[in-house]
């Protein structure tokens, strides 16, 4: 071969090479992402809104967050059942009571579910409620503000998972324990005695539909087994509920294994209209309880807590027909009612099949006593008759089902990773898509309503690896959403996410926009520590508590010059923001303060309790970018000794050393 | 060969070239809502140049800020203290003065002299005193007096005030001409 020949061969193979390295260069896409369109259908162009809010659960992080869909662009981090040092909430002396239980001050809690308030079993986008896993409670989130206005906390409850479902026009916000505990004036009993003494308690807190104000209407007493979720009926099965159970067993160690030793445990259904007409009767027990109720005022933007000390109960052992229990496979955890009320699906976890139940067929068998027996004193109706049918061999391991407008379901799969549809009356599998990794909840917007509005499913996974940059040993929790408009899911986007998220739901844009609020009338202000101007702005000694009135806006705080406060005083900074304008908040901080930074909205008044320490002079200062001259927006407080006569004076603006020229 | 070389280069370029996504393609750098003036907010204090825009007195200093594109800077955040010379101020001018200047060849030279009329803090009448010289956004510095409870900047009169979201307004009876640079 000449020199020619061989370049010549070279350069084929180099051009076949090439031809190899163009197809290596293309965008190596995950083989779920079908097609090239997902980045334009989760695309929202820079200055344009989304379409759908996404309230998604904390988890662990006792918060509540709001994503916007299909970006999955994270707008809020809501503090609900934990301190937030970024807001203040559980700091401010008006928040601390919203922390209040009948077991003190609780700084954390474990937020699993929101579920946002419905009319006629469609949104209204008036309040999510949320619940705390941990000690047992309920909070109500006002959409108006994005603030958690209300918590209520719930006694009687060993653990509140089962936690918070409503009913179709928010007549009630129901809470199922998780963990049955002995209650009432036997309470320091063997846990070996859990059959005899341990029962469980359906809380139905009643909501004021003016003012969404809680209050707890009644209790059922069932018996010792852990809910888990539920759903109300809605339409036809309006006026029942219906709550998954697991460790029917009654195990009171290593539930692992002795909690999973039946093949069925039970839907508990709740015929609630039947509970409320022996109410009506005078058949509930009055209880003593110890139980705390926390309330946000909007006038006074102060917080109190108040607590309760009785609860009215029934007993469904005695009261006939309130309670039934439904033979399902498996320790159900999802139960699901679809839209038409029809429906009910329960999810066995460790399951490899999906039963539907009917609620006609369960009307009709509690009409004939269709029973199989009894479990502690409640009739239990035969699976047969209830069953609509079964959705075979859809995954392994069950856990949630969200529907869609056109008779779809979308059930989560822990086990086997992954979301299957299927037709709610066919039972027919229609299409799988795997999620990265084990999905828990998952969300369709208005899932759990009359209406689902559609367009999105949003799967929220435990498990991340191979997905995100790595942080260490723990790696974010993230959601990803699915086109479902058509035939098949497809996976468009991967967002992380704060806390674990659990459940979420998702809400039209449209809903909730238009009535945000957008700044707190200063005139409306009825905090008993307002200045309404800086005229009124002033400082008060009452013994050894200062009060200081200030006041902050638009460049400057006042009063910003602060003297004749002494070491052992406690000082109180009420800090009124004047602004009335959108998106204006000032923050307030001071050196060595033990607590946290305030953030003040427009026209809001907000309090930071200070105590000195040591004698100096303490800078303050505003924490929240308001303006050109944000950073100028400061102050000092003079501390003087134990017992010094430096007289008590406050200024803004006044220069004293006209001499040394300061100020000038 | 020649040729096989030149394919080869060119697989080599494109192979590993852009792989722009196509994405939906949108214009970017215009605010879809018009910008934060444009904000519906009837529950807001208005800012200082929704002020300017309700007030019948003030037509020709609107039209001038929307010449300058200075609308959308006056509806920042702040803090301003503006002094809006009124439409019987802006009259007082030359002849021709005002059509010149709002001229697209001339926005420059009309931006310096708005931005003279503002001043980036909030200067509250009681922070005022007599003589007091402030340095104005056009980094010129203008004179205020205060003599028997009357205002004047530079010798105009202050003939009224407002207090905006944003900062303060005060209506004046001559247009602030920066001084000449040497």
């Amino acid at each position: 071969m000449d020199k020619k020949t061989i370049l010549r061969s070279l350069l084929v193979v180099a051009t076949l090479v090439g031809i190899t390295v163009l197809q290596m260069c293309k965008p190596q896409a995950p083989a779920s992402v079908s097609g090239s369109d997902a980045a334009v259908k989760a695309y929202v162009p820079p200055g344009q809104y989304d379409e759908f809010y996404n309230l998604v659960s904390g988890g662990f992080s006792g918060q509540m967050s709001v994503y916007g869909l299909p970006s999955g662009r994270l707008f809020r981090v809501i503090p609900v059942f934990s301190e937030d040092p970024t807001t203040g909430y559980g700091y401010s002396e008006e928040t601390k009571a919203m922390l209040n239980t009948s077991h003190g001050y609780v700084p954390w809690d474990d937020l699993h579910h929101p579920a946002v308030s419905t009319t006629n079993g469609e949104h209204d986008g008036r309040w999510v409620f949320g619940n705390a896993n941990n000690t047992p409670r309920v909070a109500r989130i006002d959409l108006k503000t994005f603030r958690t206005s209300e918590i209520i906390e719930l006694p009687n409850s060993g653990g509140n998972h089962s936690s918070p479902f409503i009913t179709e026009n928010t007549e009630y916000v129901v809470a199922g324990t998780r963990f049955s505990v002995p209650v009432g004036d036997k309470t320091d009993v063997a846990i070996s005695t859990f059959k005899e003494n341990f029962k469980g308690y359906i809380s139905f807190i009643s909501v004021d539909p003016k003012d969404g104000k809680m209050n707890i209407a009644f209790q059922l007493k069932t018996p010792g087994v852990s809910f888990d979720l539920a759903r109300a009926g809605k339409g036809p099965s309006h006026g029942w509920f219906f709550f998954s159970c697991y460790n029917t067993e009654q195990a009171y160690t290593l539930l692992e294994v002795n909690a999973s030793q039946k093949d069925k445990d039970f839907i508990m259904a709740v015929n609630w209209k039947k509970a409320e007409e022996y109410l009506a009767q005078g058949k509930g027990e009055k209880v003593k309880a110890r139980y705390a109720r926390n309330r946000y005022d909007e006038s006074t933007h102060t917080a109190t807590s108040e607590m309760l000390t009785e609860v009215l109960q029934l007993d469904p052992a005695v009261l006939k027909d309130i309670i039934y229990f439904i033979p399902c496979p498996k320790s159900p955890h999802g139960c699901d009612t679809d839209p038409s009320g029809e429906y009910i699906v329960g999810s066995g976890k460790l399951a490899a099949l999906i039963p539907v139940f009917s609620f006609t067929k369960i009307q009709q068998a509690i009409a004939n006593k269709d029973f199989e027996g009894e479990f502690a004193g409640i009739p239990v109706i035969k699976y047969e008759s209830a069953l609509h049918g079964e959705v075979k061999k859809p995954g392994l391991g069950p856990l949630h089902t969200e529907f869609d407008a056109n008779g779809n379901a979308y059930t989560s799969f822990f086990v086997s990773s992954e979301i299957v549809k299927w037709n709610v009356k066919s039972l027919e599998v229609l299409d799988r898509v795997p999620t990265y990794y084990s999905i828990g909840h998952l969300c369709v917007p208005g899932g759990p309503t009359r209406k689902p509005h559609g367009k999105y499913v949003i799967a929220y996974n435990k498990i991340t690896k191979d997905r995100y940059l790595p942080t260490g040993p723990e790696l974010t929790q993230s959601a990803q959403i699915y086109d479902i408009t058509g035939e098949k899911m497809k996976l468009i986007l991967d967002f992380p996410t704060i806390g674990e998220p659990h459940y979420a739901e998702a809400i039209p844009a449209s809903l909730i926009m238009p009535q945000s609020t957008k700044i707190f009338k200063i005139e409306e202000n009825n905090h008993p520590y307002v200045a309404k101007g800086e005229g009124q702005a002033k400082v008060e000694r009452k013994g050894n508590e200062v009060h200081v009135y200030m006041t902050a806006i638009r460049s400057h705080l006042t009063p910003d010059n602060i003297e004749g406060v002494r070491v052992g005083d406690e000082v109180y900074f009420h800090v009124t923001n004047l602004e009335q304008d959108w998106d204006v908040p000032h923050g307030f901080a001071i050196k060595g303060a033990a607590n946290a930074e305030l953030l003040i909205m427009p026209g809001e008044t907000a309090t930071l309790k200070w105590k000195p320490l040591s004698v100096g002079v303490y800078p303050f200062y505003c924490t929240d970018f308001c303006s050109a001259l944000h950073q100028e927006m400061q102050g000092y407080i003079r501390i003087s000794p134990a017992g010094s006569n430096v007289p008590l004076k406050y200024s803004t603006g006044k220069t004293d050393d006209t001499a040394a020229g300061a100020g000038r | 060969m020649r040729t096989l070389l030149l394919l080869w280069l060119c697989l080599l370029v494109i192979s590993c070239g852009q792989q722009k996504t196509e994405t939906a393609a949108s214009d970017v750098t215009a605010p879809v809502g018009g910008g934060q003036s444009n904000v519906k907010d009837d529950v807001s204090q208005q800012d200082v140049v929704k002020i300017a825009v309700n007030s019948t007195d003030h037509t020709t200093l609107v039209t001038a800020l929307q010449v300058a594109e200075y609308v959308d800077v006056l509806s920042n955040a702040g803090p301003f203290t503006v002094f809006a010379p009124t439409n019987a101020a802006f009259d007082k001018l030359p002849a021709g003065t005002l059509e010149t200047l709002t001229k697209p060849e001339n926005k420059d030279q009309l931006r310096t002299i708005l931005e003279y009329h503002v001043y980036v803090g909030g200067l509250t009448e009681n922070l005022i005193q007599d003589g007091m010289t402030i340095n104005m956004a056009s980094l010129h510095n203008a004179t205020l007096n205060k003599k028997d409870g009357k205002l004047t900047i530079n010798g105009a009169n202050v003939l009224g005030s407002a207090r905006g979201s944003n900062g303060i307004v005060y209506i004046i009876d001559a247009v602030l001409l920066p001084p000449e640079e040497k």
